[in-house]
C-alpha cells in the first residue's frame, strides 16, 4: 500500500530522470515516457478502485508518524485528480508524437521537453497526495519550475516575455502561500491536515478568518480567479499545442483543488462566522471570476487567447460551488472540475489541430473546416457545447449540480451571473465555429490538411468520447464526487 | 529579540517591495528575492524565537530536551532557501536573455507576447515571429510560417 500511495510521485520524477538521459536518442525518449505515463495511470485506476472501497491509504515518512512525520494520504478527491492527471498525460504524450512545435528534429531545446512535463505532472500529483500544507507550497513549487522551462524552452522572444511574466506573477503568489502556511504554523503549531482540522476547531473567528483568508488569496492567485488572474492571459498562448492543452487542462485545477481542500476539509471544522464571511467573499469572487473570464474571451480572435479567457471564466464555477460550503456543492465543484479537465483540454488539442490543417490561431486568417474535415466539425461541436452546458452533454450536468445547490441555498444573484455567462461562452463557441469551420477560407486556393494527425485524432475523438460517456451516464461520476465530498467534509 | 526580528522582517520586505514594483526587469527580480529572504524569516520566528541551543538529541537520549530550540521551522526555512534560490538563479539567467533578445529592460515595453492594440474594436493579431512555424505550407503567403526568432 505504501508503494501504491507514494507511486505518483515516485513513477513521474524516475520518468522524468529517465528521459533527462535519453536526451540524444528520441525513440528511446518518447518510448520512455509512455511506460511512465502507462505506469502511472495503472497506479491512478489502482488507487482509484481502493478509494471507492473507502480503504483511506495513508503513509508517513522518516520513521516519524503523522502529525510530525509528512504524511500522504490519499482518499477519493485526490485518487480522481491523479486519474484525470494521468489520463491528461497520456493524452499530451500521445498528441505530441509527430507534432512539429515539440519535436524539431534533433533540437536540445525539444529534447527536454517531455522530462519537463513529466517533472511538472510530479508537481501536480504531489499536490494532489500530500496531507501536509508545507508540503503542499514544495509540490506547487515543483509544478512552477517545470512549467517555467516548458515556456523557456521554445526560446522565442515572446516566449521568453511569457516565462518572465508568468514567473513573476506567479511567485508572487508562491510567496503569499508561504505568508499564509508560516501564519497557520504559528498558530496552530500543526502542519498536518487532520491535526489542523482540529485545531481549526480551537480558533477565534477572527483567527480563523484572517488565516483563511490568507491561504485563499495565495490559492485564488493560483486558481486564476478575478481580479488575479493577470499571469494566464498573459502567458498561456505562448505555449506549444500539446503542451498548452496540457497545462490549461490541470494547473488553474491544482489552486481550486487547494481551495476546495482548506474550505471542504482542513478549516471545515473552523467557526462558522469565518467560513459563513470568506465563503461570502469567495462567492462574489466566483461571479467576478465568470463574467469578467468570459468578456476577456470576447474581445479576442486568436482561438488560444479565447480559450484561455474560457479557462477564467469556467473557474468560477467550481470557485462557486466551494462558496456554496455544502457537501453538495463541494462534490459539484469536483464534478465540474472533472469535466472541465477534459472538455478544455480537448479544445486546446482540437485548436492545434486547426492550426495544423489551416495554417494559423487567429480566427481572421482561417476557415473552411466545416466543408473540408466535417469530421472535426463533430469532434468540436462536443467540447465546445458541453462547455456552454448543453444537455445532454457533461457540462449540463456539472452546472446542473451546482446551480440547482445554489438556488436551493437562495443565492440568486450568484445563479443569475452563472446563466448569463453560459450565453456569453455560447457567443465564443459560436465564434469559433462561424469563423474557423463555417466561413471559407480567406484565401481559397488553400488546400485545407495536414499529415500526421492520426495521434491527434484518437486524443481528440477519444476525450469527445468521455465527455458524451458522462454525459450520458453522469450518476456513477455524481456519485462518486458526492461521496469524496462527504468524505472530506466528515468532521473527524 | 523579537522586535529586532519583526524590524529586519519588515525592512526586508519594504526594500523588496519597493524593488519589485520597479519598471526596471533586473530590479524586479531582485526584489523577489529580497521578499523571499523576509519571508524566509517570518517563516522561522513562526517556531518562535526563545533559546540558541542546537535541536540535537543527546547520545543516549529519546527525545529532545525542553531547552533546544524548535527544529520544525529550521527544516522549513532550509527548503525554503534551497527552492528561492533556485528559482532566483532560474530568473537571473531569464532576464539576461529576455533583456538581450528584447533589447529593453523596461518591464513595460515587453509587449511581444502582448501587442498593444491599435484598433479600439478588434485586437491586433500576433506578429508572425511569435507564431509557432508552421510546417508544410508554401501557400501561407510568408506569415506562420517564420519562427524560432533569434535576433
Amino acid at each position: 500500500m505504501t508503494v501504491l500511495v507514494t507511486s505518483p510521485i515516485v513513477i513521474p520524477l524516475a520518468t522524468a530522470v529517465a528521459a533527462a538521459f535519453a536526451y540524444r536518442r528520441p525513440g528511446l525518449q518518447q518510448a520512455i515516457s509512455f511506460a511512465g505515463i502507462l505506469a502511472l495511470l495503472g497506479c491512478a485506476v489502482a488507487l482509484v478502485a481502493a478509494a471507492i472501497e473507502g480503504r483511506p491509504m495513508s503513509v508517513s515518512f522518516g520513521g516519524w508518524q503523522a502529525p510530525f512525520g509528512i504524511e500522504f494520504k490519499v482518499d477519493r478527491l485526490g485518487a480522481i485528480m491523479v486519474l484525470l492527471t494521468a489520463l491528461m498525460g497520456f493524452a499530451a504524450l500521445l498528441f505530441q508524437v509527430g507534432d512539429p512545435e515539440t519535436n524539431r528534429g534533433s533540437t536540445p531545446r525539444a529534447a527536454f521537453t517531455l522530462p519537463l512535463l513529466h517533472g511538472m505532472l510530479m508537481g501536480v500529483c504531489g499536490a494532489f497526495v500530500t496531507a501536509d500544507l508545507f508540503n503542499m507550497y514544495v509540490w506547487f513549487e515543483v509544478m512552477l519550475i517545470g512549467v517555467l522551462g516548458l515556456f523557456a524552452a521554445g526560446g522565442r522572444m515572446d516566449q521568453l516575455e511569457a516565462t518572465f511574466k508568468y514567473f513573476v506573477l506567479n511567485v508572487a503568489g508562491t510567496l503569499l502561500l508561504v505568508v499564509a502556511v508560516g501564519s497557520v504554523y504559528a498558530v496552530t503549531g500543526q502542519l498536518n491536515y487532520t491535526a489542523l482540522s482540529e485545531a481549526a476547531a480551537l480558533l477565534s473567528p477572527g483567527m480563523a478568518l484572517v488565516l483563511l483568508a490568507s491561504l485563499a488569496v495565495a490559492f485564488l492567485v493560483k486558481a486564476g480567479a478575478f481580479p488575479l488572474f493577470a499571469w494566464l492571459p498573459a502567458a498561456y498562448h505562448t505555449l506549444p499545442g500539446p503542451v498548452l492543452a496540457l497545462v490549461a487542462g490541470l494547473l488553474t485545477k491544482v489552486g481550486v483543488y487547494a481551495l476546495l481542500r482548506v474550505y471542504g476539509d482542513v478549516f471545515a471544522t473552523a467557526p462558522e462566522a469565518a467560513l459563513d464571511v470568506s465563503r461570502e467573499a469567495l462567492g462574489w469572487i466566483a461571479a467576478a471570476t465568470m463574467l469578467t473570464g468570459v468578456l476577456g474571451a470576447a474581445y479576442h480572435w486568436d482561438m488560444r487567447r479565447i480559450l484561455g479567457f474560457h479557462i477564467i471564466s469556467q473557474i468560477g464555477y467550481m470557485l462557486l460551488g466551494i462558496a456554496l460550503g455544502t457537501d453538495a456543492g463541494n462534490g459539484g465543484t469536483l464534478f465540474y472540475t472533472a469535466h472541465h479537465i477534459i472538455v478544455k483540454a480537448n479544445l486546446f488539442f482540437i485548436a492545434a489541430i486547426a492550426w495544423r490543417m489551416t495554417g494559423s490561431y487567429d480566427l481572421r486568417r482561417i476557415g473552411g473546416l466545416a466543408n473540408a474535415k466535417p469530421a472535426l466539425a463533430l469532434v468540436f461541436a462536443i467540447p465546445a457545447l458541453s462547455l456552454v452546458g448543453i444537455p445532454p452533454l457533461s457540462g449540463f450536468w456539472a452546472k446542473l449540480i451546482v446551480l440547482r445547490e445554489a438556488l436551493a441555498l437562495g443565492h440568486v444573484a450568484w445563479t443569475v451571473v452563472a446563466l448569463a455567462v453560459s450565453f456569453l461562452t455560447l457567443y465564443s463557441m459560436m465564434k469559433i465555429w462561424m469563423e474557423a469551420f463555417w466561413k471559407p477560407h480567406p484565401e481559397p486556393s488553400r488546400p485545407i490538411a495536414a499529415r500526421g494527425l492520426a495521434p491527434a485524432w484518437c486524443v481528440t475523438a477519444g476525450l469527445a468520447l468521455i465527455t458524451v460517456l458522462i454525459g450520458l451516464f453522469p450518476e456513477t461520476l455524481a456519485a462518486y464526487c458526492a461521496a469524496a465530498a462527504a468524505e472530506i467534509g466528515g468532521v473527524p | 529579540m523579537i522586535w529586532v526580528i519583526a524590524l529586519s522582517i519588515w525592512a526586508t520586505l519594504f526594500v523588496g517591495a519597493r524593488l519589485a514594483m520597479s519598471r526596471d526587469v533586473f530590479r524586479v527580480v531582485v526584489g523577489l528575492a529580497l521578499i523571499s529572504s523576509g519571508i524566509v524569516l517570518m517563516l522561522f520566528s513562526a517556531g518562535r524565537i526563545y533559546t540558541t541551543e542546537p535541536a540535537v538529541i543527546a547520545a543516549g537520549e529519546q527525545a529532545l530536551p525542553a531547552t533546544a530550540s524548535n527544529p520544525i521551522p529550521q527544516a522549513l526555512v532550509l527548503t525554503a532557501i534551497v527552492i528561492g534560490f533556485a528559482l532566483v538563479c532560474f530568473a537571473f539567467v531569464l532576464v539576461v536573455r529576455v533583456v538581450r533578445d528584447g533589447a529593453t529592460d523596461s518591464a513595460d515595453e515587453l509587449r511581444v507576447a502582448e501587442p498593444v492594440p491599435s484598433d479600439p474594436v478588434e485586437p491586433p493579431a500576433s506578429p508572425s515571429e511569435c507564431e509557432p512555424p508552421h510546417p508544410g505550407s508554401p501557400a501561407d503567403g510568408g506569415r506562420g510560417v517564420r519562427g524560432g526568432h533569434r535576433p
